[in-house]
């Protein structure tokens, strides 16, 4: 029983740390292509400077985005060989799709970054477009996976034999599109928003010159304009979301929002902290017959409670908490980029004021935080499951001891480079700013990487 | 060919195909920091130009290997990931300490050296521990107790079988690497980087094939039953030993096309990816039916056929939008005198 606390610590301390690097390996490469592009369309040369720098930045995230993923990739058979033969069998199919996904990326991300001055400008965004494609494909393709975890299909467990196998069936589950969207469109907005905080940052500094001031400028509006556009839509996917769940893992909603009786008109609670004793929601904000209707879209809709389902059952009630930290982050970032664009177009202002910048840098931190909450969420929403009604997590892990030891090793591993990527990324900045690349002339026609 | 067979010698080709590209990827890391203090020949330079494209590449292989064997093998999934636990964290704690100070190390310039060691040194010892599967795929040092399949961690590091594996798993990466960058140099037009990675080539390359003769030799008292099945394939080894004959001549031959170096190191490498080729298949054909000896077989790891269907569509439609990929990946960087050979 202990090993299987520790193995479901270790692998979701992976996924953490992986999913920090991976969401923004998805997320900027769409940036570095509309920087590009729109350097090709208005042949401004900060946007040049722009697509080389966030491509720098990519680059070394990618040195731990990889190895990561690797870790996590081989983690999952590692610790969870009894997940992993169900996999096998039956939803092998998005893995082995995603494996050349990645080597798009991973093909083309070279070509992007060592063979820039070689090629046209033509293919060099042909090759932007290529690795934003491969990891965006390879989110969907291992949110796919996830997906099946909550939505199983494709096949039926009979005196422990899977029979009835159809690997497409597993494949076009019935939350793929839904929950691959919400991930998608949840990186493009968070890489969008840390480039944003990355602007804001530089742009509260200090003593700086106006054309390196223009650029931080042109940085943040267009990395505002796409956050503030993938917002809106992770909003109104995340309310789908929801709506799945409602259908497909009823206890995981009631267990978000901490409802307990079955009932129409259901309230959403806001905050607070769910106390299973009482069966209620501490200290949260109440709004009545919300909850039916984000459900069903009709304020009758009946939402399942808690006690409809064997307790042991039940997922862990602190995921209220995470629910509703994501949803509050979601729609935070919506507000503020709904502000900077009312700024923008009606105060017709060319800057922000400082106290809007401030706001800015917190909204990189912020999504990030929404991404965590949120996968945590729905791992650990989805407890005591490993494959929704089919397979037990404890039926999963590895029959190995030791695991202490090893998630010892992993966790000061994970230290370790989140401290080296952090330092190299400083000083890299520190000696190359702005200032100096902004000042090379423009007429070297290709940009060196 | 039943579906069993298509799909281990899928398995086993990337295997190999792994096995060639991360030889040459660890030990060009291996030989950058080497020569990193005394870089007159470039010898470094031309390691790095080679490694920094292609090193994220490589590493799609080997989480290839781990996808293609799960979902082609499922029923090995258990026993595996079960024994596989301890050596598996560890290479990949050592695998993502190299990969991302291979990175860092090209970016803070000024803390290059320090990070080259560490991403240098991590380099060199995971092919030994990836190597150490095979030993372990063997049998011995598997009990099941109380059905639960352990590895006999004691056992497994006091085996002459495991470290012959070892010792041949480092030296046929320096030997790989070495010639590969001999190749590599030349094409660059850098006789005196040239002239060194031949000289390791000479040097590693004989030492990697006694090794060969260590692993056999062990096997024989560790694994008797593989090195008896080997033996029925002594004409692929015999093949296998002339390859390697043959490099030596390549390296020995005048060149045509620059006269004043001598060896003809393209050659060389295709001989010895030959040599390699024919060696692990006769490995791997003897290894067969057992994928963990004795208790795993493939036909009784075998995925579902219908899953077997859809993935193995699913490789013929990958491999035809990847291949083009390959080969500009390959033209920019293998072939392009701009880059293997900047001003
Ligand atoms: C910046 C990140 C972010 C933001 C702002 C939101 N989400 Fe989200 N959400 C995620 C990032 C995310 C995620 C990390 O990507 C998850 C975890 C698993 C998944 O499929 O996506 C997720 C999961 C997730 C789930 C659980 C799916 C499951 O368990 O299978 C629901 C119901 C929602 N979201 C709903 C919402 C709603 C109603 C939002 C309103 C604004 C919202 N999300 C904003
Ligand atoms: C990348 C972001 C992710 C994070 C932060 C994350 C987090 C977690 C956490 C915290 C756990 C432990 C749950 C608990 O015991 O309470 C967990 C378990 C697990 N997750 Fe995720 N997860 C992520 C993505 C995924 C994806 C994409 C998959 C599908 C391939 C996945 C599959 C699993 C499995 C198989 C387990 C172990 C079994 C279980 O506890 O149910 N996770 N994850
Ligand atoms: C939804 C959460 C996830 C997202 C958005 C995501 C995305 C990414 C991205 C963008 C990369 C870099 C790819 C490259 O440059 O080649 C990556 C690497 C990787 N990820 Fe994740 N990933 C997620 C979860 C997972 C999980 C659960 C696994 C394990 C099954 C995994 C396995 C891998 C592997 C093996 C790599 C390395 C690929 C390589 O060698 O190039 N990822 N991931």
């Amino acid at each position: 029983m202990d090993d299987v606390i520790i193995a479901r610590s270790l692998f979701g301390t992976t996924m953490a740390f992986h999913i920090i690097f991976a969401t923004l390996g998805v997320g900027i490469p769409i940036m570095i292509l509309l920087a590009e592009l729109l350097y090709q369309k208005t042949k401004d040369y900060d946007y040049a400077v722009m697509a080389k720098r966030w491509t720098k930045g990519l680059a070394v995230l990618l040195g731990v985005a990889i190895p990561s993923g690797t870790i996590a990739g081989v983690q999952l058979s590692l610790l969870w060989p009894g997940f992993m033969e169900v996999i096998g069998k039956v939803m092998s199919l998005p893995f082995q799709i995603e494996i050349y996904a990645f080597f798009i990326e991973a093909l083309f991300m070279s070509i992007y970054v060592y063979a820039a001055d070689r090629i046209s400008p033509l293919m060099r965004i042909v090759s932007v477009f290529f690795v934003a494609l491969g990891a965006s494909a390879s989110a969907i393709l291992i949110t796919n996976v996830h997906a099946f975890e909550g939505t199983p299909a494709g096949f039926r467990i009979e005196n422990g034999e899977i029979v009835d196998v159809d690997p497409w069936a597993a494949f076009f589950n019935p939350s793929f599109f839904v929950t691959a969207g919400h991930v998608v469109l949840s990186a493009y907005m968070t890489g969008a928003f840390v480039l944003a905080s990355i602007a804001a940052c530089q742009l509260l500094r200090a003593a700086q010159n106006e054309q390196v001031r223009r650029f931080h400028q042109k940085a943040l509006k267009l990395s505002l304009t796409v956050g503030g556009v993938f917002s809106l839509l992770t909003a109104i996917n995340g309310h789908e979301s929801a709506q799945l769940l409602h259908q497909y893992q009823p206890e995981k909603l009631a267990a978000a929002e901490g409802l307990f009786e079955t009932q129409s008109h259901a309230p959403l609670a806001i905050g607070g902290f769910t106390d299973a004793k009482t069966q209620s929601v501490k200290w949260a904000i109440e709004i009545p017959w919300a909850l039916s209707f984000l459900a069903g879209n009709r304020f009758d809709t009946v939402v399942k409670g808690l006690n409809d389902f064997p307790k042991e059952w039940w997922p862990p009630l602190f995921v209220h908490t995470l629910f509703n930290a994501m949803v509050g982050i979601g729609v935070l970032l919506l507000f503020l980029s709904a502000a900077a664009l009312i700024w923008q177009k009606w105060r017709k202002r060319p800057a922000f004021p400082r106290w809007l910048l401030y706001s800015f840098v917190a909204a990189g931190p912020l999504a990030v935080i929404g991404i965590e909450c949120g996968w945590i969420f729905a791992c650990t929403g989805r407890q005591p499951w490993v494959i929704y009604r089919m397979m037990k997590t404890e039926e999963a892990v590895t029959q190995t001891g030791n695991l202490a030891v090893l998630f010892a090793l992993f966790v000061s591993i994970y230290i370790l480079l989140s401290i080296a990527v952090v330092l190299v990324l400083r000083y890299y900045f520190r000696r190359h700013p702005v200032a100096d690349e902004l000042r090379k002339p423009p007429n070297e026609g290709t940009l060196p990487v | 060919m039943t579906n069993e067979l298509i799909a281990i010698t899928v398995l086993w080709g990337f295997i190999f195909i792994y096995a060639v590209m991360a030889t040459m990827d660890f030990g060009a890391g291996f030989w950058s920091m080497i020569y990193i203090h005394r870089d007159k020949a470039n010898a470094t330079k031309i390691a790095n130009r080679y490694l920094s494209p292609t090193w994220e590449v490589t590493n799609v292989f080997i989480v290839a290997i781990v996808v293609a064997l799960f979902s082609f093998f499922p029923g090995a999934a258990f026993l595996l990931g079960t024994v596989l636990l301890v050596p598996g964290s560890i290479i990949l704690i050592l695998l993502a300490v190299r990969s991302a100070f291979l990175v860092f190390a090209h970016v803070a310039k000024e803390y290059e050296k320090a990070l080259t060691y560490i991403s240098g040194i991590t380099g060199i010892i995971i092919p030994a521990l990836l190597i150490s599967v095979l030993p372990i795929t063997h049998g011995e040092f598997i009990d099941i107790r109380k059905g639960v399949p352990t590895l006999d961690l004691e056992r497994f590091f006091t085996s002459p079988h495991a470290y012959s594996f070892m010792g041949f798993a480092i030296l046929s990466t320096l030997f790989l690497s070495s010639l590969l960058l001999a190749d590599y140099s030349l094409e660059a037009g850098d006789g005196e980087a040239y002239r060194l990675y031949r000289r390791n080539a000479w040097i590693t390359g004989p030492l990697s094939l006694l090794m060969t003769g260590g692993m056999m030799l062990t096997m024989r008292y560790e694994a008797k039953w593989l090195y008896d099945k080997m033996m029925e394939y002594w004409p692929w080894l015999i093949g296998s030993v002339a390859m390697f004959a043959a490099a030596g001549i390549a390296l020995s031959l005048p060149s045509s096309r620059h006269p004043h170096v001598r060896g003809r190191p393209r050659l060389a490498v295709i001989a010895i990816v030959i040599q390699y080729f024919l060696a692990s298949y006769a490995y791997g054909k003897a290894h067969l039916p057992y994928m963990v000896y004795p208790d795993v077989t493939i036909e009784s790891a075998f995925t579902h056929p219908d899953t077997f269907r859809a993935l193995f569509a699913s490789y013929i439609v990958g491999f035809l939008i990847l291949f083009p990929g390959f080969v500009y990946f390959w033209r920019l960087f293998m072939h392009d005198k701009r880059y293997v050979r900047p001003k």
